[in-house]
């Protein structure tokens, strides 16, 4: 089962070493990985997305906590939540098909970023279904290039099933 | 006051209690060397990297404080290595202090240069590259925190010739902010309660305690807990000494070569108490057959010792000491006879024993004996292989402390090293390094550490000219094909010990062994090596195969 991690980490060189090097070691596969700042300076925020059964997750879980400068895991299974993540993809589009991109574009809420008369550059936000959906629709003109960066995630401010 | 980070560190660690480093100069650990010579500081030369860390190990294992070492940069760090995933297997509370190139020769692949953060990573508690001489005191202050706070184990500093140089204010800091390390020490009472409840439920408890007892100094509770529940105490290889062998209660120690009846005890039990153990494959065998009617309480202090080899049915997260005192208080006295007595037929039915051969000399014997001769009060240190099976089972340990083994990382060549250390924390002690002729191979060159010391560290070599462990497992599994475990040359160990500066006899009758014995145990200005020539197809039994359950023991 896929588990969306939460590292909230000191910022100290090394620290996404450490935990690599814990997944590696450990054998627990990383699916998606975003590395970024926070709102409080000198603390960073890693988002993993790693398969595994409950066992498995505790036990990551607890692992990353043994590092020192892991201060907070979340696991954000079953928690609503708000999950993005950013795409880029370089679609092949001459005049006959440009106009049936711009539609799924429109559809989609993507953003064309860049236009050349042999492709065009999207930019698309939203959860990893979405950016699939998308990317599916796409392929049939010939996707040139994707970039796509690691989930990041955040705990929704009202919890309608409250059961937390 | 204004001083150097070198002096600086000197100066923390007198402060911090060390009265003893141990290591070896070289070009980017000058300047700290430089600082050393002006100070009081006792340093221990030895004379190859991996003797310093396993020395600061044994001397960490047998005193109960920190040990410290150094080494250079490069070569220097990455000898280190082996020792430093020693310790921390076994969870020992170690500081390692490494030289590093100047920080502006960083990553540059620079003479001596390894990147030693990353090597020992995934071996240390945490580890330091100190990059800012401001931060000198504070990272040190942290390493010994985390060092010899929660789950005990090395930590690493590496430090740039620069910054070895730089000048900085020195105050001894006292104030400790680590955001994501805060180790849990007491127990859950509601846990707690649990336990008591299982307890007074079960009709066959025991305790099986491991290295953690000793870690927390937690010995004494853990018999008058063990007293006050009538329950029989089953130990780790890491848990000898948690409890003396000689009191009724101790029932030995589980595993591949622990006595049948320390087996049969956790495997028919329907309660086990288990306090500072990490479930290791050694210890449990095939796990899905471990204890099956028990249910499994696991205190440790490590949360992710919990749930990770074993499921426990109650597991609780605390120090080991802690624990123990709540559940003296919390727990109803009651005793066990009809369990008693079915432990009592199986010590009486499957005791440790060996054959006795005209003209040959059995390994167990000569443990026997060395036990005999220091009355069971010498400190035992071992290397690794059927020497140290052997030392486990026949010499009878009394109190924490006493018996020093590496047993999760199984590193041969740690023996007679780790005795420099224990000798040097315990000058008034009788030391001893129970060998065999492969691992004392492996560390031979502190003999020139020891002999300077002047430390009378016996060292007793159950020779069988080959490396009998591996031999064993050859003649048991592999079709008796002794590929490379046979020796064909074999040094002479009395010239050996004469190039050194040591004592040295060999013995090669069994009615030489009792006198060499007392001949050894009598000097104390320098090492002796007593080489004994033992049975070579002797073995280590009982056995359970590596992943196999208790029906597959062979107990001779």
């Amino acid at each position: 089962m896929q588990h969306t991690l939460s590292l909230l980490v000191e910022n100290k060189p090394g620290v996404l070493a450490r935990i690599a090097g814990l997944f590696s070691r450990r054998g627990y596969n990383i699916e998606s990985l975003a590395v970024n700042t926070t709102e409080v300076p000198n603390l960073s925020r890693i988002t993993l997305v790693v398969l595994g059964d409950e066992r498995v997750l505790e036990q990551i879980t607890k692992q990353a906590y043994k590092l020192i400068e892991v201060v907070k895991v979340n696991d954000f299974t079953g928690v609503p939540m708000v999950e993005r993540e950013l795409a880029l993809i370089k679609v092949k589009s001459d005049a006959s098909t440009r106009r049936a991109i711009i539609d799924l574009v429109e559809i989609f809420r993507a953003n064309i970023v860049d236009v050349s008369d042999k492709d065009l550059i999207i930019e698309i936000t939203g959860d990893s279904e979405k950016i699939d959906a998308f990317k599916k629709n796409l392929e049939p003109y010939g996707i040139k290039e994707m970039v796509r960066t690691g989930k990041i995630v955040m705990e929704r401010g009202m919890n309608l099933n409250n059961n937390k | 006051m204004q001083m150097t980070v070198a002096e600086a560190i000197i100066k923390f660690l007198q402060e911090e209690g060390v009265d003893i480093i141990f290591g070896y100069p070289g070009g980017s650990v000058i300047g700290f060397y430089d600082a050393l010579y002006d100070s009081s500081l006792k340093h221990v030369l030895v004379r190859h990297e991996q003797g310093a860390a396993h020395a600061a190990d044994g001397y960490a294992r047998s005193t109960g404080k920190v040990g410290v070492c150094v080494a250079t940069s490069g070569p220097g760090a990455t000898n280190l290595v082996t020792g430093i995933a020693t310790a921390y297997m076994d969870s020992i509370p170690l500081i390692a202090i490494t030289g590093q190139v100047k920080t502006s020769a960083l990553g540059k692949d620079s003479f001596q240069e390894v990147d030693t953060q990353g090597i020992t990573m995934p071996i240390t508690k945490h580890n330091y590259l100190l990059k800012n001489p401001n931060d000198a005191l504070k990272v040190f202050k942290e390493a010994f925190y985390i060092a010899t706070t929660g789950r005990k184990g090395p930590v690493l500093i590496d430090v740039p010739t620069d910054v070895f140089a730089s000048k900085i204010n020195y105050s001894y800091p006292t104030k400790i902010d680590l955001l994501g390390y805060k180790p849990n020490y007491d127990p859950h009472p509601m846990q707690l309660k649990k336990v008591v409840k299982l307890i007074k439920e079960a009709e066959k408890p025991v305790i099986l305690a491991g290295g953690g007892v000793i870690g927390s100094e937690a010995s004494k509770e853990l018999l008058t807990f063990a007293e006050k529940i009538n329950a029989p105490v089953v130990i780790t290889l890491m848990g000898k000494g948690a409890i003396s062998e000689d009191h009724d209660l101790y029932c030995g120690f589980v595993g591949m070569h622990g006595p049948a009846y320390a087996n049969y005890t956790i495997n028919d039990s329907d309660l086990v108490i288990a306090i500072g153990v990490r479930f290791s494959d050694r210890s449990t065998g095939k796990v899905e057959t471990f204890a099956p009617n028990a249910k499994i309480v696991h205190i440790d202090i490590d949360p992710a010792e919990i749930g990770k080899n074993v499921v426990p049915y109650i597991p609780i997260v605390a120090d080991a000491k802690r624990a123990l005192e709540k559940l003296i208080e919390m727990v109803e006295p009651k005793q066990n006879p009809m369990w008693w007595e079915k432990i009592k037929d199986w010590k009486e039915r499957y005791p440790l024993k060996y054959r006795w051969s005209d003209g040959e000399i059995k390994p167990q014997y000569v443990v026997e004996k060395i036990y005999e001769k220091t009355k069971g009060d010498a400190i035992v240190v071992t290397e690794v292989g059927q020497n140290q099976m052997w030392a486990a089972q026949y010499y009878k340990v009394k109190r924490p402390r006493q018996f020093i083994t590496s047993g999760g990382l199984g590193t041969m060549g740690f023996g007679f090293p780790a005795a420099i250390g224990a000798q040097m924390g315990n000058r008034d002690k009788i030391v001893i390094d129970i060998a065999g002729d492969g691992s004392i191979q492996m560390n031979i060159q502190e003999l020139a550490t020891a002999s300077a010391e002047k430390l009378p560290i016996k060292i007793f070599i159950l020779n069988n000219s080959c490396l009998g462990m591996v031999r064993q497992w050859q003649e048991l599994f592999y079709n008796k094909k002794y590929a490379c475990t046979l020796f064909d040359v074999a040094p002479d160990f009395e010239k050996l010990a004469e190039a050194y500066g040591a004592y040295s006899r060999k013995v090669t009758r069994a009615e030489e062994l009792e006198e060499t014995i007392e001949w050894a145990l009598n000097i104390n200005n320098a090492p002796v090596i007593v080489d004994i020539k033992v049975a070579k197809e002797e073995n280590v039994f009982p056995m359970i195969p590596a992943g196999g359950s208790i029906d597959k023991m062979m107990i001779d």
